[in-house]
């Protein structure tokens, strides 16, 4: 692809990426700063802009169901954007948290996304994301301790009905 | 509760200024790496009681625990793989800490195979996905070796061994040159998963079929049909039969049975009786009693 090709094939990308950041931003919700690395190289299937902006725009989601299960600690609010494994998981941790009379808020600040992975079958598609965010810990209610912090998440994603949903969320050493 | 972008940043402001305020913030002595579901221990300084939270979107722990002791992990206890945060909170202090925990030894394979039945002679036709997994179900990112055998009952097998990358790994194959069912292995170490594929006959190749009176009608019968590797056609499979004459048409649709397709038409003298099945053509017959 071209220089100029694939500034073509990243427009539609950046807009879907900046409307979804101004939906957001409407509704009052904090918004991370996201950047979406060059998707040219993810394997053994071509990966289509509409495709990547879907799967961002669900990855995304997926960062705020998670913060708003583990601040209530209610796992329903993840059956829109986790599935299988990841959301048996996260399920787990709010469990966990439940018992010990534990919460914990994470606020997203900023994602540099990378899709590195699409199978062949088009049934999965793998991305890595270098993400900073904040997160508190909060006893029977009462503020504990509160830390940046910085990592890499690896998500692997597949095709629901109406949506890409996380199946493998898992930080990874960067 | 999640934040709105003018409380946000004052309340988290707030909440680390009063954390800074009330607490001494120290670093915890933790190991920066711990594999999942194995023990480690931490240890302490001072005098007195605390609790230490270890949290993370995979797990929540909190301690109660005496400081200048050792606070002991037991087998199990941290299992889920990725990246936490510790705090030792004490009367006088805090202490933080990050760490990952990360993926034991590879014992389970996620395997996706695909198709599970297509035709002989397939380049690349069949794919197969492996995901790895420790005993905990975290995936191991470490690079395995994966190794892939597709094998049918005769004929060498293909095998292929490819390093996962971020926890995947993928291959390509072809399907056999002769219909039949294969066995498509996946093995890391000692774990191994098992996928059937059914390699069917392909397209049929040279449809012929002779024509002969049959009364007043005309038989037309063709010839066994096989794929163009000599598989047999499976029964069952459509072949149609067209009959032209003067403009009118008749066509007649038959399952094949025992590898032949077989049926009557009217004895129409000079007409055109052509034969197909799916996207293959064969041969015309200009019918003279």
């Amino acid at each position: 692809m071209t220089k100029s090709g694939r500034a073509q094939a990243v427009a539609p990308l950046l807009v879907a990426c900046s409307m979804f950041g101004t939906l957001l931003l409407m509704s009052g919700v904090e918004q991370p700063a996201v950047r979406v690395a060059n998707t040219d190289s993810v394997g053994p299937r071509a990966l289509e802009t509409q495709t990547t902006s879907a799967v961002i725009r669900d990855y995304l989601a997926a960062w705020n169901s998670l913060s708003h299960a583990l601040d209530e600690n209610d796992a329903h609010l993840l059956d829109a954007d986790f599935t299988g494994l990841a959301r048996e998981k996260l399920s787990d941790t709010i469990a966990g948290q439940q018992k010990l009379g534990l919460r914990t808020l994470y606020q997203d600040r900023q994602h540099d996304v990378h899709l590195i992975f699409y199978s062949p079958e088009g049934l999965s598609i793998q991305l890595l994301d270098s993400v900073e965010y904040d997160v508190q810990v909060l006893d029977h209610d009462k503020v504990q301790a509160t830390q940046h912090v910085r990592t890499q998440y690896l998500a692997v994603l597949t095709p629901t009905e109406v949506r890409w949903k996380v199946r493998i969320f898992q930080s990874t050493p960067e | 509760m999640r934040f709105r972008p003018t409380l946000s940043l004052a309340v988290w402001g707030v909440a680390i200024l009063v954390t800074f305020a009330s607490a001494q913030i120290v670093p915890l002595a933790i190991p920066q790496h711990v594999e999942a579901g194995s023990t480690f221990s931490v240890s302490t300084e001072g005098s007195g009681k605390a609790v230490l939270y270890i949290v993370g979107p995979g797990q929540a722990l909190r301690h109660d625990v005496q400081l200048g002791e050792k606070i002991e992990f037991a087998p199990g206890e941290l299992h889920n793989a990725g990246h936490y945060s510790a705090f030792l909170v004490g009367p006088s202090s805090t202490q933080t800490a990050e760490f990952d925990v990360i993926a034991a030894q590879p014992s389970t394979l996620s395997f996706l195979a695909k198709p599970s039945r297509l035709p002989v002679d397939s380049h690349a036709g069949i794919s197969g996905v492996v995901y790895v997994f420790d005993a905990f179900r975290n995936l191991v990112l470490v690079p395995t070796d994966v190794s892939f055998e597709l094998s049918q009952g005769r004929g060498a097998a293909q095998t292929r061994t490819v390093a996962t990358n971020n926890g995947v790994v993928w291959v390509k194959l072809d399907s056999a040159s002769q219909a039949g069912t294969a066995q498509f292995l996946a093995r890391v170490g000692g774990v191994a998963e098992k996928r059937v594929i059914q390699q069917v006959p392909g397209e049929p190749c040279n449809l012929r079929m002779s024509a002969h009176k049959s009364g007043a009608w005309v038989e037309v019968e063709t010839e066994p049909l096989r794929d163009c590797k000599g598989n047999a056609v499976p029964d069952g499979t459509i072949v149609t039969f067209i009959e032209r004459n003067n403009g009118a048409e008749s066509t007649v649709d038959v399952p094949l049975k025992r590898g032949v397709a077989r049926t009557n038409l009217p004895a129409n003298d000079g007409a055109t009786i052509s034969v197909a099945t799916g996207v293959v053509m064969g041969n015309e017959i200009r019918w003279r009693p």
